[in-house]
């Protein structure tokens, strides 16, 4: 027996949402096939039966009026950021300025083929120069390769550059240093890069374990990867005596850009010590998320690893003279390099939204929009240590925090009996995206909240009420969150039912 | 907001920071613009390409210049698709989930296999991720490629077989397609790409049976539109059925972002990598979809994931399955045959050209290569001059096809514009001629 | 299964892993406990016959929706009979863990390592 859903204006009777395939009707169809126009052949002559298919895949058919309204519903069971306030930590849920879509849709830059002639595509390669050029300044580290397709994809890259780096010198280096705070995608990249993960620990103030490190650190690294703010939102104070270990060893020093949002214009990491910095350019650069990509994971390095760089590398060949002007040229002579890591040149489309960014902000807008995500993240954190709520979700760390913060739900689930999660899903009913749960994995129950800078006061106010009402809701009667949401287009859902048997498609 | 911080200034929000590393100037970049004067900046340097719509384009390679219809960009346009971030909260993320749940099924039925995970980055990346799969299902040491894969895919899986201490050998090319591979027990996959980079449709039952036979995985890099007309891989025996996924319905976008469809057999699908979408149901009982087997992934397995994937391609994906929607069950055979029979209308005029001569006679889809009695990159320039690009230049990829083009169609060319490329090349190739004879 | 038990005819590896040792062969499986850290099982990769353990190393590997736990030996041997039924049911292992959510039955290569094992009672002790 079904429970009743919440009407909202735009439902049909039929609650349940049919997939596109369910919507399909024998013979229907939006697409009419141009004319051939040319000589009619047999076509078993131009590609005999036994290559072909000999059942047409089950697509659906459907007409355009049928198509459109089946994705628009569907859109309308989405929470989005342009909707509504997306405190996801480690995430960066800032705005989108509208702008990037009206230039990244300009033909000469999305009807650009990518193995157009240089000569002929001399605006796009300039473009991809010139925000190299601004992604470099803004890591203060010098070369760029825009290739990686997304920020894990940039660690890949990076710890190749090393090991391709240490081989040149004839040192064979095969383990990397990861805090244990570490996101899992860098762990993850270090065995897919070959190498093997040595875990370093964080000490009581949320700060890497120098001693640990110390012990750790031989000359068997190839490099340490940390994020700095970490992912517990928090500066590393002792970057200095951080990097001089490493490189004391001869190691590099691998910069997670992810929570660079906190730092642009501020400081740089390659003043830092780091050798390698990765971009997340859909977190800090605005790609919009898209549900889950594209992004880009552009990567800058020192002069020492530059010859190691991806091929090809996007250069700038100076005039020749005569009045002629400087050409913008993909280099693939690069006998260091350590290859390709996907085809073409990167995702062209996303470097046009994120220099357009940079573009509109300049030097003093970027620095503003790491104040202000500063401001923002310590302004809430300072409202939820409120009574009502600092008592049941402390700060994990008690300091100032970056542009992010984490909260441990350890008392509430003790005197409360609402784990994190409950909390998260009773937040889905006052029209919030809830915070990043149950990462970093070194706090119990935790809650990582980045606002961003693009939220005004008044929405971080209302987010702090709402936090404060659901807590008091949970000290009356914490059923309620136990068994949130109520409002969503679907409530909990049965994810060990759909990991033991999976079906990830549709059974006709 | 300072007062509730209990700080004065919000430099005392910085003081983690150490002096030493403070930048003490402003970041070497411009000055703030106005949103109009970034369009026109902008605008300026899209102006600076020469684009698909500025020239009549016969390159392909990999990724190709379809028709994509209105309904495309206004779904992916929508804010409720473009902003919203991956779906850790599925309750809200419905909208999301089920267009992944609906692209993995179409990709089962265009690729004949009977699991697909929601995307990955692109086709040749797809590629060395199908490699990991094959690794880490039997360690072995070697992998077989075809020299008919993308370059680019050779190179991606080369840069990372590498790195995991794996052999590549090459597998040639007979006569325009894959020659019979020498396999052995050290081999862990096979890889090969269906029609092959110089178009060339491959007999992938004979290939995957051979690779059958020593206990080697099958990888296939398909062409998805292709696919309308040809034997789909899953009928062949292939394991891994991997590819680009730009023609369906996605931007040329200077080579990004699109999306690699990534499908599998059932024995395979706790290996994938990347996010998946499963049904399931809620506690009211009515269906709903979640990101399911998530414990493959990174942020749970963390050094023993499948991959290190965290971002895949959800809005190129979405656009997927959107274009294969209204292509539909009829159309993408339609479409595929349309160009089957254009490509075959422009191969036969091109090889009646002077100076050209066809690379091979195998069947082909919509790309052919030749090989032509001019020097190449002068050919192109004068076709450039006329307003058309006549073709990739397989030259430094293979270099044993010298002043070698690759031609590829799209249903956006008419038989009018394979009338003007034959007369266009031609002429282009008589020019060149006559300049080589005069220096000759 | 709701109730912590640990029953006293078995014998506990500090892993979380119970050995019920018949003459020269053994059945292994996880304990209340560690079902219970692990949340509803959603997979177990079931391990090859034939296959030899080792005393406190990992020989398969359980899933939850949101963790992954290897499952280690508490004594050596070869795998002579494994659970299939798993395959379709892991959550058996939940409900049942010392009954038909027993991993695999193994033929012990070294019987006197058992010494090595605690009892129920400093299992339990072992716990708090």
């Amino acid at each position: 027996m079904r429970a009743q859903q919440p009407r909202r204006w735009f439902t049909e009777a039929a609650d349940d949402e049919l997939t596109i395939f369910e919507r399909s009707q024998t013979g229907r169809s939006a697409f009419v096939a141009p004319e051939a126009g040319v000589p009619e052949r047999s076509l078993d002559e131009l590609l005999p039966a036994h290559l072909r298919r000999a059942q047409a895949p089950r697509l659906p058919e459907v007409s355009e009026p049928e198509l459109v309204r089946h994705y628009n519903r569907l859109s309308k069971r989405n929470f989005d950021v342009d909707t509504g306030f997306y405190p996801l930590g480690s995430c960066t849920m800032k705005h989108n300025p509208k702008l990037h879509e009206r230039v990244a849709a300009l033909d000469g830059h999305a009807r650009l083929h990518p193995l157009q002639n240089p000569h002929r595509a001399q605006g796009a390669l300039e473009l991809m120069w010139r925000l190299q050029r601004a992604l470099g300044e803004i890591a203060g580290l010098p070369f760029v390769s825009l290739q990686p397709s997304a920020g894990s994809h940039g660690e890949l890259a990076g710890v190749l550059l090393t090991r391709a780096y240490h081989e040149d010198r004839g040192e064979r280096r095969l383990k990397v240093l990861t805090p244990d705070t570490a996101h899992g995608t860098n762990p993850a990249t270090v065995t897919m890069a070959g190498c093997e993960v040595v875990k370093i620990g964080t000490d009581s103030d949320g700060n890497v374990d120098v001693e640990d490190l110390r012990a750790k650190a031989t000359d068997e690294v190839a490099c340490l990867m940390l994020t700095n703010p970490s992912t517990l939102g928090l500066f590393e104070p002792h970057i200095e005596e951080i990097a001089e270990i490493v490189h004391g060893v001869g190691a590099m020093l691998y910069y997670d850009g992810a929570n660079l949002n906190a730092i642009m214009g501020i400081c740089r990491p390659g003043d830092m010590g780091f050798d390698i910095v990765h971009f997340n350019l859909h977190k800090s650069f605005t790609q919009p998320h898209g549900g889950g990509g594209p992004g880009a994971g552009p990567i800058a390095v020192s002069d020492r690893i530059e010859p190691f760089l991806p091929r090809p590398a996007v250069v700038r060949r100076a005039p020749k003279g005569n009045g002629s002007e400087a050409f913008y040229d993909l280099d693939y002579d690069r006998p260091k390099s350590i290859g390709r890591l996907r085809g073409f040149q990167g995702n062209y489309g996303v470097f046009v939204r994120s220099y357009a960014y940079i573009r509109s902000l300049g030097a003093a807008g970027l620095r503003e929009v790491s104040e202000t995500a500063v401001l923002n993240a310590n302004y809430l954190l300072a409202r939820l240590k409120r009574e009502g709520v600092a008592e049941y979700l402390p700060v994990a760390y008690d300091r100032l925090c970056m542009h992010e913060f984490v909260l441990s739900g350890s008392p509430m689930k003790r005197e409360l009996q609402i784990r994190t999660l409950d909390l998260a899903k009773r937040l889905l009913d006052h029209g919030v995206h809830p915070p990043t749960v149950y990462f970093p994995l070194i706090v119990d129950e935790a809650l990582l909240v980045e606002p961003t800078e693009t939220e005004t006061k008044e929405t971080l106010d209302r987010f702090a009420d709402v936090v404060a009402k659901v807590l008091k809701e949970a000290r009356d009667n914490p059923e309620i969150a136990r068994e949130a949401p109520y409002t969503t287009p679907v409530r909990r859902l049965d994810e060990a039912g759909a990991a033991r048997r999976p079906v990830v498609r549709q059974r006709f | 907001m300072l007062a509730e911080i209990g700080v004065g200034s919000i430099e005392e929000l910085f003081a983690d920071i150490p002096e030493n590393v403070r930048l003490r100037s402003p970041l070497a970049l411009d000055s703030p613009r106005a949103e109009q004067e970034v369009f026109e900046e902008l605008r300026v340097l899209a102006g600076r390409n020469v684009s698909v719509e500025n020239e009549v384009s016969f390159l392909g390679g990999g990724m190709y210049d379809h028709y994509v219809p209105a309904v495309v960009d206004a779904i992916t346009q929508r804010s409720e698709f473009l902003t919203p971030y991956t779906p850790y909260q599925p309750e809200v993320s419905q909208g999301t989930l089920q267009a992944m749940f609906e692209y993995q099924t179409a990709i089962c039925e265009l690729t004949g296999m009977p699991v697909a995970n929601a995307s990955v980055y692109e086709g040749p990346s797809a590629v060395a991720a199908a490699g990991y799969v094959a690794k880490l299902d039997n360690s072995r040491s070697r992998f077989a490629v075809s020299r008919g894969v993308h370059p680019h895919a050779r190179e991606a899986l080369a840069t990372l077989a590498r790195a995991w201490g794996m052999e590549v050998v090459e597998v040639p090319l007979s006569d325009g397609v894959t020659a019979p591979p020498e396999l052995d027990s050290d081999t862990s996959a096979l890889v090969v790409q269906q029609p092959n980079f110089l178009g060339a449709v491959e007999d992938l039952d004979a290939l995957a049976a051979s690779a059958r036979e020593t206990g080697a995985l099958t990888i296939c890099s398909c062409d998805p539109i292709a696919l309308g007309i040809l034997k789909p891989p899953g009928e062949c025996g292939v394991d891994l059925a991997v590819g680009e996924g730009q023609p369906l319905g996605g931007r040329l976008d200077f080579g990004g972002p699109s999306f690699g469809f990534f499908a599998s057999t059932e024995a395979l699908l706790r290996r994938l990598p990347g996010r998946i979408a499963g049904e399931t149901r809620d506690q009211d009982g009515w269906r709903g979809f979640v990101l399911t087997l998530q414990t493959r992934e990174q942020h749970i397995r963390r050094e023993r994931a499948t991959s290190n994937i965290c971002t895949a391609q959800a809005l190129n994906a979405l656009g997927g399955v959107i274009y294969l929607s209204w292509l539909g069950r009829g159309g993408i055979g339609e479409l595929s045959e349309l160009l089957v029979r254009r490509t075959a209308y422009a191969r036969e005029r091109l090889a009646e050209i002077d100076g050209v001569s066809l690379a091979n006679t195998q069947p082909v889809v919509r790309e052919f290569a030749v090989t032509l009695k001019a020097p190449v990159a002068g050919v192109i320039e004068r076709c450039a001059e006329r307003g058309i690009n006549p073709g990739y230049p397989l030259g430094r990829d293979y270099p044993e096809l010298e002043d070698g083009l690759l031609v590829a169609l799209t249903e956006r060319r008419t038989r009018s514009d394979i009338d003007r490329l034959a007369e266009v090349l031609g002429a282009a190739i008589a020019a060149g001629r006559e300049v080589a004879e005069s220096r000759a | 299964m709701a109730q912590a038990s640990y029953p006293a005819d078995l014998l506990y590896h500090s892993e979380h892993d119970w050995a019920r040792i018949e003459g020269d062969e053994a059945t292994f499986g996880i304990t209340w406990y560690a079902q219970d850290a692990l949340g509803e099982v959603v997979y177990f990769d079931v391990p090859k016959v034939g296959a030899t353990v080792s005393r406190g190393e990992a020989y398969a590997e359980v899933e939850s929706v949101k963790a992954v736990s290897d499952v280690y030996a508490p004594l050596s041997g070869e795998i002579v009979t494994v659970n299939d039924g798993l395959a379709d049911q892991p959550e058996v292992i939940n409900e049942d863990p010392y009954g038909n959510g027993w991993l695999v039955k193994v033929k012990l290569s070294d019987p006197a390592e058992k010494d090595a094992l605690m009892d129920a009672a400093a299992y339990e002790a072992s716990l708090t």
